[in-house]
Parts: structure tokens; sequence; C-alpha cells
């Protein structure tokens, strides 16, 4: 009755082995590395990048303890921080600004457990210092911004069309034309609807005017708001490379925040700067009328300026903005009909309108696309314009590799923020704080399963030994659970391990009191054991289930590190309940439930009292 | 070794008078001080800014409270934590000046006066973050209990799902006198302690309920006050090493896990104290109060013959 049949001793066995192996990463360590990627997707971290960082080392005596090349990034890795960090600063500097020189981490688990996957267990930022930011994103101003576009280009829509209007007003979020007669409006209407497919146009009669209310459809403004959020991320991750941080996590966070976490940044008000930067695009002429000479030499004529151009030339540039980047609703690198790199851009209508102006004004000259960030401005490119360009699409020609192209369609699609956004949250750990916490963290679990352990094994004997393992391979799963998943660990998710071994304790206490009390009442012990399972396990679930129900609710409403709380908690749970119901009763049963006659289980005093009144 | 050796059973209910006026008296007690002090709400909630710092020598603390008054934020907290070295910085939300800029001023005017100041740990949030937080923390109480409550329900029987949760709530308001009492810093890990108090506390109650229900079974002619006065009992070995093993947990996180998990620990201590009183003296009696009858759990004969006829 007390036995296993083999397939479920079998079971157990390869869980546990299973366990040992993902849980072996995490007491191998990590050691400092070094992670080069390239700034720009489209240059490749291969082996001749690989070759030249190893030259550089050897060249200046530093020692790697082995190179890995892994994605699009080579990882270095060095036997302590001194090293680290003067490979740093030199590979920097000989690589120059293309590439991202990142300080990182790398588990020192033997190759063999790396190609089966094994990683050690993913540290929260509390656990190893770093920032963590929430950004929010200005959606109002976003699409207050949308509908003053609106408007203007409405206003333009209607003069091409001829239709006069008597007003044009903006309330709230809707905007609102007036129009003498009803006839006017009817054409009006008409004519809007067919051109904005996004806006929602509906008529009102107040007594003296007839009106159109113009709103922007919702599911437009969805669409917007999610372009926005994709935008914003997409240059937010542009320009966290800047900082060269190994690892960073940008993601959406509901539907207007970003999360960035910053793992191991230390100097968080650059790293703000950064992320808070605001770069807008315009669009200038260049003045080739006047001597650039002269310019060079101080004597910058009126309304104009001097500008470096990206392949670091002198340009002057007049002051006059002619178009913003935020007309651009799309920019992609292509080839143009000479069969060289170009990008398309694509600009909105009232921008398609003011472009193909400019162009027929200005043909033979030379117009010029400037990034601006923090008032500092670079041309980007200055091609000369042909003809006349309407219909919205613009083709950026000249000059360029079709590597550039991709990289100025890039800057000019994520170049700016969408939409303004704002530090809401700001959290940094610094790194001394970190290592404090995972010793305190590790302590707590540690001193705490040893003071449970000596306890249930006095009070228990041989079955609170077994009880004691059980409890260790609980805790074993867990961890290579923790690591297989790479659930982030905080350190209120170490708390949770510790508050796990103290709680699933309980299970085996269950189990063990009621063998006690099947013997007590007068079962023989193979009996008492089978019963004592059996029975406890309605118990062991229902109890663990209502735990469980708040682990659920606390993941479903935590944020960051109550999270990673709830994770561990749920986790620990399910393996508590695994370990205390089989793994425990597997031994059990290897070690009593082969003896056809027993006379004794180790399990502790008995104490039969002298009449039980019923 | 054998602890719990009761020739016969304890009379728990019988004392249920009492244990209801302390109860009544401890939960009446932690209300009015939760109503008249309040929640000391830690930064996650009411949003602000805390900056841990710690210096090579012992802090001067009145030179860097006279940086924050000539910063303009004269309603920043200063004071020692740990040791004489490390020193918390507590500034209040302030609508008007830039989140984001105010601790990198901070900083920089406190590196002017000390140069071996070292950054632990800076923590903003914004103040409608914090007002989020505290709606979802709020939410999550709520669905935890309703969730508990329909377990319990599905499981049992409603009088054990609304018993249940009474005594785990009366648990829970008993922490937040406590954190209202002292004025203890209520922040987002002490309300996950909270709910963990929660799930925990009703895993308690919920090895009683199984044997009363058991012995509803076994016990065919006893008595309810009998029969719940035995399932008490008999689980109180069980009761007490569970507790205690979780409790010395609890207590090592206490000593060894550090200021971060002091309130944490602290808030679970309590709760598990308290979660034992109130599964044995709180949600028994209240059963008893419902009026719990064998015929709620076990299904009369004849009934299910009858249904078994065509």
């Amino acid at each position: 009755m007390n036995r296993y049949p083999l397939w479920k001793n079998l079971i157990i066995a390869i869980t546990l082995l299973v366990g040992l192996l993902y849980t072996l990463p995490n007491f191998y360590g990590e050691s400092p590395a070094i992670q080069i990627s390239p700034l720009r997707i489209t240059a490749e971290a291969g082996l001749p990048l690989l070759q030249k960082v190893e030259g550089t080392l050897k060249k200046h005596g530093l020692i790697n303890e082995g190179t890995l090349v892994e994605g699009n990034s080579i990882k270095i890795r060095f036997a302590d921080t001194d090293v680290q960090i003067k490979a740093r600063d030199i590979l920097q500097s000989e690589l120059g600004t293309d590439y991202i020189v990142a300080l990182n981490l790398i588990p020192n688990s033997p190759e063999w457990l790396n190609s089966l996957g094994g990683l050690p267990m993913y540290l929260g930022l509390d656990l190893r210092g770093g920032v963590h930011f929430l950004l929010q994103t200005d959606m109002d101003g976003a699409l207050s911004k949308a509908l003053d576009r609106y408007s203007s280009d409405i206003r333009s829509t209607l003069r091409e069309q001829k239709i006069s209007s008597a007003g044009l007003d903006r309330q709230d979020s809707q905007l609102i034309i007036k129009f003498r007669d009803e006839l006017l409006r009817s054409k009006a209407e008409a004519e809007l609807k067919k051109i904005y497919s996004d806006l929602d146009v509906r008529t009102q009669d107040t007594g003296r005017d007839f009106r159109l209310l113009v709103s922007i459809k919702p599911e437009a403004q969805t669409r917007m708001q999610s372009a926005t959020i994709q935008q914003n991320i997409s240059t937010l991750r542009n320009r966290v490379n800047e900082l060269g941080v190994a690892e960073p996590v940008i993601q959406q966070a509901g539907t207007d925040r970003v999360i960035v976490q910053l793992p191991g940044v230390q100097d968080t008000a650059k790293a703000k700067d950064i992320l808070g930067r605001t770069a807008t695009l315009e669009i200038r002429m260049v003045d080739d009328e006047n001597d650039i000479d002269a310019a060079l030499r101080g004597q910058i004529p009126f309304g104009t300026e001097l500008l470096t151009e990206r392949d670091g030339g002198a340009i002057l540039v007049k002051k006059q903005i002619l178009l913003t980047g935020d007309r651009i609703t799309d920019a992609q690198p292509g080839f143009d009909s000479d069969n060289q790199p170009a990008v398309h851009v694509t600009l909105d209508s009232n921008g398609a309108r003011i472009f193909k102006q400019l162009t027929r004004n200005n043909v033979g000259k030379r117009m010029a696309i400037l990034l601006v960030e923090k008032n500092r401005a670079e041309v980007v490119t200055a091609p000369v314009i042909r003809e006349e360009i309407g219909g919205g699409r613009v083709q950026i020609s000249g000059r360029m590799s079709s590597m550039e192209a991709r990289d100025v369609a890039l800057l000019l699609r994520a170049g700016a923020l969408a939409a303004p956004m704002e530090i809401i949250e700001e959290r940094t750990v610094g790194p001394s704080l970190g290592a404090d916490n995972i010793s305190r963290g590790f302590n707590s679990t540690l001193f705490g399963f040893l003071a449970v352990a000596i306890f249930i094994m006095l009070y228990y004997r041989a079955i609170g030994v077994i009880s004691i393992l059980a409890l260790g391979a609980n805790l074993l799963l867990l961890i290579s659970l923790l690591s297989i998943l790479q659930a982030t660990l905080t350190l209120p998710g170490m708390a949770a391990i510790a508050l796990t071994v103290g709680m699933a304790i309980d299970a085996n206490v269950l189990i063990n009191e009621r063998i006690r009390d099947e013997l007590r009442n007068g079962l023989t012990p193979q009996l008492a054991i089978s019963a004592g399972y059996e029975r406890a396990f309605g118990t062991i679930v229902d109890s663990n289930i209502t735990t469980l129900i708040a682990g659920i609710a606390l993941f479903a409403f935590g944020s960051g590190p109550v999270k990673g709380f709830a994770v561990v908690l749920c986790l620990g749970i399910l393996t508590s309940v695994f370990t205390a119901v089989t793994v425990s009763r597997a031994m059990v049963n290897l070690i009593y439930g082969g003896h056809r006659k027993l006379e004794k289980i180790s399990i502790g005093t008995v104490w039969k009292p002298k009449a039980v009144k019923r | 070794m054998e602890f719990f050796k009761f020739e016969r059973d304890i009379p728990f209910m019988s004392w249920g008078k009492y244990t209801t006026t302390i109860s009544l008296l401890t939960f009446a007690i932690s209300l009015f001080f939760i109503v008249t002090k309040g929640l000391n709400l830690g930064v996650d909630f009411t949003g602000g800014t805390v900056l841990e710092v710690s210096y090579a020598q012992p802090a001067n603390l009145d030179r860097i409270r006279s940086i924050f008054v000539t910063l303009g934020i004269p309603d920043a907290s200063v004071q020692n934590f740990g040791t004489s070295r490390d020193v918390l910085i507590r500034l209040p939300a302030k609508h008007q000046l830039s989140s984001a800029k105010l601790s990198e001023t901070v900083i920089a005017s406190l590196k002017e006066l000390d140069e071996s100041i070292q950054i632990r740990r800076v923590e903003f949030v914004g103040p409608q973050v914090g007002d989020e937080l505290l709606e979802n923390g709020a939410l999550a109480l709520l669905f935890v209990s309703l969730g508990i409550v329909a377990y319990l329900a599905m499981r049992f029987e409603w009088k054990f799902g609304v018993a249940g949760i009474i005594a785990n709530l009366h648990d829970v308001i008993i922490i937040l006198g406590f954190f209202a009492y002292f004025q203890w810093e209520f922040s987002l890990t002490v309300l996950a302690a909270i709910l963990a108090v929660l799930g925990y506390s009703v895993n308690e109650s919920v090895v009683v309920f199984d044997r009363i229900r058991e012995n509803f079974r076994k016990m065919r002619k006893a008595p309810a006050t009998q029969i719940i006065n035995n399932a008490i009992t008999r689980t109180m070995s069980r009761t007490i090493i569970t507790h205690g093993s979780t409790e010395a947990v609890v207590v090592s996180m206490l000593l060894f896990g550090g200021e971060t998990l002091y309130y944490f620990a602290l808030a679970l201590t309590i709760g598990i104290l308290f979660g034992i009183y109130s599964s044995v003296l709180v949600a028994s009696p209240l059963l008893m109060l419902l009026g719990v009858k064998r015929e709620d759990l076990v299904k009369p004969e004849k009934k299910q013959q009858e249904e078994a006829l065509p």
C-alpha cells in the first residue's frame, strides 16, 4: 500500500534532477564583462569586429577571460571590475561612436549548462542597482496638437474648394465651422467627409448660423495614441542606446506610460538628460548666396546660421523654419529613379501643400533638413531641389549610402518624441545597497530555514528529516522555476521565498500530525501513513488555494516589486504542495513501504490520552 | 517530543463571550486609531521623494536641513537611520516643482556640502501614481476578500465564508491599527504583507473548518459546540507548530532583513499572531453564532434517494 509504482518515482526523481540542473547556474555567480553592440542596426558585430577588439585588448595588455558572440553583440569576460573598466575606456575610444560599449555581467556557469538554457535568476534593480523610470506621455497635448493640425488643413481645403465659411473655432476637443447658408454647409460636409476619413463630421443648427461640428473619431484617436506611444518607445530606445547600458528594459505600461529600466546606471542626471531630450525636425533653406568662408571667419549674414553637416562640413542655413517634423507621417529607406539610395518621406496633407509651394518657389536651390536637439541643430542632409514636389511624397536623396539612408529614415521617424513625456516615477538603487539587499534576503531565508529545520527534526525525528528534505526540494524547485522563467527577482521576492519556506512546512506538519493522530487512534503504522497522507491532502489543497487567491490578486493589482512578490508566492505554493504531497511521500515509501510488518515509525512521541470522551 | 497532551477537548466555545468581547474591543480600538491618527502612508502612496544617503563620517543633520531651507523646501524631513552616517531625507510631493529635476538639484547641493556623500537610494513617485497605487491596493484587498468568501462558500457553505472573512478582516484591521497607532510607515511592501496575511490567515481557518466538517460527518450525535471544540483541540498542535515555523522565518526576516523588510516582517508578525487567535477564537464562535448545522454540510440521505428514483 505504501509503495509508489516505478513511473511515479521516476517522475519525481526527474523533476528533482531538472530542478537541481536549473538551480545550478545561481551558484556559479557572474563575472564582469563588456558588451559591444553597433549603434546602428545596419552595422554588424561579426568576426572582423571581434578580431579588432581582441587585437586592441592585446595591445594594451588586458587579459580577457573569453569572448562570446551573441546575436548582434560581442561580450567579453574579464577577471575583475578594474580590468573591465579599463577595457571599456580603451575600447570606447578605439571603436569610436559607432559602437556602444557597455558594462555587463555574464553568468559563470559552464558551457554545457548554458547550452541547456540554464541561467541564473534575473535580479531586479533593487538587488543589483540601477534606475527605474516611469514616463508618462502627454496624450491630451498630442491630441490637441493633432486637432490644431486638422483645423489648418480644413481651412486650406475649404479655401481650395472655394467654400466660404463664416469662421472656424476650436472648442475643447472639437472644431466648430460656421456657414451662412445650408447649401454651403452641405457642400463642405460632403467634401470634408470625402477627404478626412478619420474625422467625425456632424451638423448643428443654431438660431443664427449653420454649423459643422468636427471631431476626431474615437478609433482614430486610439490609433493615434498607440502610434504616438510606439514612436516614443522607439525614440527612447535610440536615446538609451547612447547611454551604453547593457540590457535596458523599455516597455509600454498602460495606454500612455513607458517603463525604462537601466541596470547598473550610476549617473542618473545624465540618464534623465538623455531620456528627456526633445528633438525636432526642421526644414529650412540653405543660404548659398553668401560667402561661407566669410561666415567661417565670423561674419555671419543677418537671418542665417552657421551649422555643421553630418559629414562635418560647415553650411550656412537661413533661420526661417519652413516645415517642422510633426508634419511627417512616415519615413522609409529606399532608392530613387537613378537607383541611388534615398529616403521616402510621407507628409500629412497640410505638410504636402506647404512642401509643394516650397519646392515650386525654390527649384535649383538647396534645402536643409535639420535635427534640433537641446537647441543644438545639425544638418542631416541638404539636397538640391530639382523640381516641384507635390502629393506629400518626398524623396530625399544625394550623397548617401544605403546605410545612411536607413539611418536618416530612422532619425526622421524616431528622432523626435511624438508627444512630450514626463518622468512621473523614479527609483534609483545604488550598487552597494543592491549587494546589501541580496545578502539580507539570503540571510533571512537561511536562518529561517535552519530554525525550522532544527525544530521539525527534533519534533518529528525521521519523518521530520523527510519533511525538511521535502522543504529543501521545495526551495530547489522554486529557485529553478524562477531561473527557468527568468522572472525578475526583487527584494520582496526574496522575502516571499523566505515566507514560502515558513509556510510550506505547514503541509508537512498537517500530514505528520495526521499520521500521529491515526496512530493514536490505534491504526497500524502502514495504515496510519497512508491514511495520514490521504486525509491531509484535501486540507492542504483547500488551505493553499486561499493563499493562491491572495497571490493572484496581488499579481493582478500590484506593480513592480509587489508583482515580483506575488509571482514567487504563487510559484512557491505550487511547488510546496507538490513536494509535501509527492516528494515526501516517495521518501516515506522508500523507507517504510517495503516492510511487510512495520512495528514502529520514527515520528516522535505519540501520546495517547487515557480516556477520550466522545 | 509531544507538546500537546489534551485529555479532553478544550471548551473554546464556552469562552465565546470573552473572546468576542476582546475581539470587538481590539477591533474598535484599532478602528479608532485608524480614524483618528490615520496611516502614515509612505512615499509609494502619497507621492514625493525619498533619498537615502550615506557619509564617510557621522552626518551633520543641521547643516543638511539648512540646505533644504535655502532650496525652498523647509518641510523636508531629515533624519538618521540605522547608523549616524546614514541619512534618510523625505521631501513632500510638490506640484509646482519639476519632479524629475528636484532630486538632481538636491543631490548636487548635498554633494557641494560634502564630497564623501554616497547615494544609496532615490525614490520619486508622482502624486498621481501614488493615488493609483492606493486605489489598486484597495481593489486588491477587496478582490482577495471576495475571492476567499466565494471559495469558502463553494467548498463548504456560505456561513463558513462569512465567518472566515470577518475573522480575517479583523486581523487586517488590527494590523492597520498597529500601524496607525505607532505611525509606522505604510508602504507598498507592507500592503503586500497584509494581503499575504489575509491569504495565510484564511488558510488557518480552513484547516479548522475542514476538521469541523469532518467531525459533523463522523460524530453524528454530538452538538455543534462539542464538534467545534473537538476540531480546534485536535488541530491545536498543528496550528502552533505551523505558526511557530512561519513566525521563526518572519523573525529571522525581522532581524536580518534590514530596513526595507523591517515593516514588512512586522506586519507579518502581527498578522500571524492574530491569525492564530482569530482562526481559533473568532471564526469558530462566529460560525456558532451563524447557527451552523449538520444539515449544512451533510446532505440528508433521504433526499438523495428520492432523487435517485426515476
